[in-house]
């Protein structure tokens, strides 16, 4: 082939895809795949439904261990809302990616006092990391009844709202990695819980959270890439060895103010080694 | 599309930058490499992902030594030493052959990996080097001390007698944040960006296998003379370098820089050891320390880089000189001390600025040390000679210290490392 040929022939494949990839990205932005060639579209409708009833499952759990929390707050029975608060919040963490698609309630369930601060809102704080405020710095529950109390209606308006979540791949794909970054941007850091310094409840949650996801695509990812899958497990069960060393022997984990700086370093890296592998799980849909 | 940009295409290789021009064809800057594509571009015989000897800067990865020590007049570097936690010799194996496809692509100033159409993946590479040239980027690969005790790697019987850390100096006052390591990445580039970025995802790559333990970025800078670039000038303005090896004298590499065969354990051969030092220097008592003072700490001029008492930078220091019955060149100076031993090194130094020291307020400032050698001991000797007499010690102090085994080159086909990792 000489070079003219040769060029037109790449000049001629270029535009064939050019011209093929922009009439299917229409098509992708209704199904929401991300994959540009929708013949070779995969289907994942049983992950999904999965998925769905597992977020939804944990929200359910998340509504009765609201209700408990809420209780103890307005029955002045401070040692026992403080005991509840950190493991009622895990079933909000483990489902994340589905609780914060509603933009008004995540932050009404999970605001922290700095994120509406930012937005010039912190009169209108409310959710958990308030009523942490109390019981950990105020050292007290007189004066949050009715904070706890449209804590439990936002809780449940969340579950209500759960059942029309468009849960998709993407969601899942996305969510899981989100969740690992959730871990390594305020988890890590402490910023997530500063007054309860109960972050590694959240942290586990998340890690659970993704587990989750990952445990649901197995069996797809395993045809695909079984190397994947190979890494993946080892990298989970090596972070999980970890957060294992810090549980406080009563069913939960050591204050995030007794971790060493080694100790939260070990925590990032081994997020980073798992969290990397990861984001390629988004070849699912290939 | 011009002619030059057609050879360009032909030659088999698109550059980062080539790229963009190519793909403002269309909008298809994220479908060339998309999977399936770069076999269409094979199969038409122009894949400017095969890699290719010649690059954009002339530097190639390939060759009978590593890219990074005897390139001249680096100008950024960026500097990572590493933890390897790789479970085995074979995980590790696996990193390095990747390590080096990505480092000969990076060199040619190509993207380390083809993005593919799935965009729900991340992309191949991270992308902030799209655009920019190779910058002459050169990337030196090495193994510390440390790596051949790990137990799991079975390597310890292949760990060279010399390879071992650094005794204690007098005067160190070393930071564990800035010692040791497993494994180094030395980056050097014309663009602090390009050599950020070659580490940047030769790390990504690695993550699982390896963790950065400490990094430290250095520049330098050339004044040129005749159009010719001259010895760089450190943070204490005084050049450094001057009385170096030559680099285009294979006989001086032989002697002082490249290990022979029989010198070593065999997979190093062709190889050199790398010895780190992250030298603070004390710039605020510097600056108030009278001229002549300076000079005599040195037993150079500032202006000139000459010899004291003499007028061109590259006159001989005769050391013995002496006027009025004293020695021209103070018994307790830099130079002096430096050539009390018959050891040389071949130094390839940075200076750096990491913002300010919390505990003093002073600047954290100073030189990152380099220097190649066939034997860690050359650096020892020289070191141990300074002790405790260096007039030098009064304005410095060594915070950082590491060394390693830097690999032989590596032929195309192979990778790093390779008679490491495939001996028995």
């Amino acid at each position: 082939m000489n070079k003219t040929s040769k060029l037109s022939v790449i000049l001629l494949l270029l535009s064939i895809l050019i011209v093929g990839c922009g009439s299917e990205e229409t098509e992708n932005a209704v199904d929401n795949t991300g994959i540009q060639n929708s013949s070779e579209q995969v289907n994942l409708d049983k992950e999904i439904a999965a998925y769905k009833s597992f977020a939804e499952e944990q929200l359910d759990q998340f509504v009765i261990a609201t209700e408990a929390f809420v209780e103890a707050v307005k029955a002045g029975n401070l040692e026992e809302a403080k005991e509840l608060y950190a493991p009622a919040r895990m079933f909000f963490e483990r489902s994340e990616p589905i609780a914060e698609s509603f933009g008004d309630l995540d932050p009404r369930i999970d605001a922290r006092l700095t994120d509406m601060e930012e937005e010039g809102e912190a009169d209108e704080w409310s959710g958990y990391h308030k009523i942490e405020y109390g019981l950990w710095v105020e050292e007290t529950t007189i004066g949050y009844e009715e904070v706890a109390e449209q804590l439990l209606k936002d809780v449940k308006e969340l579950r209500a709202k759960v059942e029309t979540v468009d849960v998709t791949a993407e969601l899942m794909i996305t969510g899981a990695v989100d969740l690992l970054n959730e871990v390594s941007t305020s988890k890590i850091t402490g910023e997530e819980e500063i007054y309860s310094h109960t972050d590694l409840y959240d942290f586990k949650a998340n890690i659970e959270g993704a587990e989750k996801i990952f445990e649901i695509f197995k069996e797809n990812l395993q045809k695909k890439d079984p190397k994947l899958v190979t890494t993946l497990e080892e990298n989970f069960a090596v972070l999980n060895v970890l957060l294992a060393d810090k549980e406080d022997g009563k069913g939960g984990y050591i204050s995030y103010e007794a971790l060493t700086a080694e100790d939260t370093k070990a925590l990032s890296e081994a997020v980073d080694h798992l969290a990397e592998p990861l984001s390629q799980m988004g070849i699912v849909v290939e | 599309m011009d002619q030059k940009e057609e050879q360009s295409l032909f030659k088999k290789r698109i550059s980062r930058r080539d790229m963009l021009k190519f793909t403002g064809l269309g909008a298809a800057g994220a479908i060339i490499g998309a999977s399936g594509f770069g076999g269409v571009l094979t199969a038409v015989g122009a894949n400017p992902f095969v890699e290719e000897e010649k690059t954009e800067s002339g530097l190639s990865f390939y060759g009978n030594y590593q890219s990074g020590i005897t390139t001249k007049n680096p100008v950024h570097v960026y500097f990572v030493s590493l933890n390897c936690t790789a479970k085995s010799k074979s995980e590790l194996k696996e990193l390095f052959v990747l390590w080096t496809k990505q480092s000969a692509a990076l060199m040619e100033g190509n993207l380390i990996g083809e993005n593919k159409a799935n965009t729900l993946l991340p992309a191949a590479d991270t992308g902030e080097a799209v655009g920019l040239s190779t910058a002459n980027l050169t990337l030196t690969f090495g193994v510390g001390p440390s790596l051949f005790k790990k137990s799991e790697l079975g390597l310890s019987h292949l760990k060279p007698a010399e390879l071992k850390d650094f005794p204690h100096f007098p005067k160190d006052q070393l930071d564990d944040e800035y010692v040791g390591g497993d494994i180094c990445i030395q980056a050097c580039a014309d663009d602090q960006q390009v050599a950020f970025h070659a580490i940047r995802n030769l790390v990504r790559t690695g993550r699982g296998k390896v963790t950065m333990r400490w990094s430290q970025v250095g520049f330098n800078s050339y004044e040129e003379k005749n159009k010719e670039k001259v010895t760089p000038r450190n943070l204490f303005a005084f050049r450094d370098g001057t009385g170096n090896v030559n680099v285009n004298k294979s006989s001086e590499m032989k002697d002082v820089v490249w290990v022979q065969p029989g010198e070593s354990q065999s997979w190093l051969t062709g190889g050199t050891y790398l010895a780190v030092r992250r030298i603070q220097m004390h710039l605020e008592t510097w600056d108030r320390t009278a001229l002549k003072e300076q000079e005599a700490t040195f037993g150079r001029h500032r202006d000139t880089g000459a010899p004291l008492g003499k007028k061109q930078e590259f006159d001989d220091m005769e050391i013995d000189r002496k006027a009025d019955g004293e020695l021209i060149i103070p018994v307790d100076s830099h130079v002096f001390l430096a050539l009390q031993v018959k050891d040389r090194i071949y130094r390839r130094s940075f200076s750096y600025s990491d913002g300010i020291n919390p505990k003093t307020g002073a600047f954290d400032a100073g030189l990152f040390f380099l220097s190649f050698q066939k034997n860690p001991q050359q650096f020892i000797n020289i070191q141990n000679s300074f002790g405790r007499t260096d007039k030098m010690n009064e304005y410095i102090t060594h915070r950082g210290s590491a060394v390693f085994a830097c690999f032989p080159g590596v032929k195309k086909g192979s990778f790093i490392g390779a008679k490491l990792f495939n001996s028995m």
